[in-house]
């Protein structure tokens, strides 16, 4: 099934005011209905070492195990959809991609990245994340956040420590409590959500919440809706007008219609023809 | 990074940044700077970057190149110096404490907190005796620290900066955005004609979705509108604008969707 016809992807990504290059990595597949964005962390390039490997590794291996099976067959070992454990199984060939530079070579010691990658299929979409790179979901008019965050201030938040508010102003926004590439092997949080033609999904580096209110991010996309070439563009034009301290990228996906699984012996056919 | 500002009969033109070990200035299309401009010679004129020190070299060009109003061959570049190739300027701009800025982006860099950072960060706290707040408090801090140590330790030159270093970040945002006019706009045809509108949030959509969309965007520099949709472009003082942000400026006349407007700044 070709994606590029149900969903609209836009993305856009930017060093901002500050760095001089630009960690973060972003790929796209409309036609597999794949989006990835990671930000690299570790000294000198290796960020953008450790982010590039992750979005080259998870697209291009996705990619080979879609040609061969579809992401909506039912596990027999999991009895869940075959997206789930392609996405975990990929982040953990990522990971160990990444250690393995890492381990090797002197001026890599060090370095990950964090996540966000986003399969879509049978009017669902499967969502794995590592750290703090975050997905958002605008809906029927409601801007909300997907994912949690991997992150010591998460973990507050949770454990009732601060509150969200104090969260805003906290100092310690960086630190995260999983990532790719650290250590030899990763537990991703994947999880799988039912979408809706007209689901305006926002995959984000920490760039953009660490610099952008949720409440401007949700208005931006319910204002520039009809463009979302220009929303991207907008978004990280307001992350680097509030100072741009980093790196800011960001994914748009547009759900235009309902996109169910081709079913019966029709669908058989149909996917044997393709 | 240091950069240039090219700038011609006090218009400023565009901001280069040198961020490469040499950028050629000159005429021709494959200078880095192209000047456009028969005073300009083809290659007219190089700047070498090595660190933080910037380096100037005319390449014998046939007008010659000033550097603060005296002809040179060859100059290391100041802060502030001015050079000059016919009528344009090149304004070279070092930025000033580039160390505490470079300090201060380590701070934001994204770092990886290991389990058992936190796990000997709590156990310092609790076997020093605090209690509630103050023992979270510590292990916070513990544990940026230990963070901090850790990454010494595997020899990355990153570590977190000086707490106090960072509130004064987040304050600078709202700051520029107070210091700029409010603007708004007023409706001088259709139905609402003579109604008004200000512009106090980020981004004001104005239009009919389906048939023409503008958004107005607010911005430290300034107010800008943007086409989102539709065939038809708005209009400002009766020309269309292209695809790329349109600068406002007080008193302008604004079309959309056949709706006339005048934007003004408030106060």
């Amino acid at each position: 099934m070709n994606y590029s016809q149900v969903l609209e992807i836009a993305s856009c990504t930017d060093p901002g005011m500050v760095r001089s290059h630009n960690e973060d990595s972003i790929a796209s597949d409309p036609v597999n209905g794949l989006v990835v964005l990671a930000d690299g962390m570790g000294g000198y390039n290796a960020g953008e070492v450790a982010s590039g490997m992750a979005t080259t590794v998870i697209t291009t291996e996705i990619q080979q195990l879609l040609a061969k099976v579809q992401p909506f067959q039912i596990d027999e070992e999991t009895k869940a959809p075959v997206a789930g454990r392609m996405i975990r199984e990929q982040v953990l060939k990522a990971n160990t991609s990444i250690y393995q530079a890492a381990q090797s070579q002197p001026q890599y010691a060090g370095m990950g990245t964090t996540l966000v990658v986003c399969l879509f299929y049978d009017n669902k979409m499967t969502v794995g994340h590592l750290g703090d790179s975050r997905l958002y979901l605008l809906r029927e008019g409601k801007f909300s956040q997907v994912t949690r965050d991997h992150s010591l201030l998460q973990e507050q938040i949770d454990s009732g420590i601060i509150t969200a508010e104090q969260a805003k102003h906290a100092q310690h926004k960086n630190l995260v409590t999983k990532a790719l590439g650290i250590d030899p092997t990763v537990e991703p949080e994947v999880r799988e959500y039912a979408t809706k033609p007209g689901d305006l999904y926002l995959l984000c580096s920490d760039g953009l919440c660490d610099m952008v209110d949720d409440e401007d991010m949700g208005m931006t996309l319910q204002a520039l809706g009809g463009n979302l070439k220009l929303a991207a563009q907008q978004l990280v034009q307001m992350a680097n007008d509030n100072g741009g301290k980093d790196n800011v990228s960001v994914i748009l996906v547009r759900v235009l219609r309902e996109y169910p699984a081709p079913s019966g012996v029709m669908g058989k056919v149909f996917a044997w023809l393709k | 990074m240091a950069k240039l500002i090219l700038s011609m009969d006090g218009l400023v033109l565009k901001e280069i940044p040198l961020s490469k070990e040499r950028t050629t200035i000159g005429r021709k299309a494959h200078n880095d700077i192209q000047i456009d401009n028969l005073a300009v010679s083809g290659e007219h004129a190089v700047i070498v970057t090595i660190l933080n020190d910037s380096f100037m070299e005319d390449l014998g060009s046939t007008n010659g190149t000033l550097v603060n109003g005296n002809p040179v061959k060859k100059h290391f570049l100041q802060n502030n110096d001015v050079i000059e190739l016919g009528k344009y300027k090149l304004k070279f701009i070092q930025e000033a404490g580039a160390q505490p800025a470079a300090a201060a982006a380590d701070f934001e860099k994204t770092m990886v907190l290991r389990p058992s950072a936190m796990k000997a960060a709590a156990e310092q706290a609790r076997a020093a005796g605090m209690g509630g707040a103050q023992a979270a408090q510590a292990v916070r801090q513990a544990a940026i620290q230990s963070v901090g140590n850790a990454a010494q330790a595997a020899g990355i030159g990153e570590k977190p900066a000086a707490p106090a270093a960072a509130p004064a970040a987040p304050a600078a945002a709202p700051a520029a955005k107070a210091s700029q006019p409010l603007g708004a706009i007023q409706l001088l045809s259709g139905g609402n004609a003579g109604k008004e509108l200000e512009l106090s949030k980020p981004l004001t959509t104005l239009g009919k979705p389906g048939v023409q969309v503008a958004v107005l965007t607010r911005r430290p520099q300034g107010y800008f509108i943007t086409h989102v949709e539709g065939v038809q472009r708005p209009t400002v003082n009766g020309q269309a604008i292209g695809s790329a942000p349109h600068a406002l400026k007080d008193h302008d006349l604004v079309e959309i969707a056949g709706i006339k407007m005048e934007f003004f700044h408030k106060s």
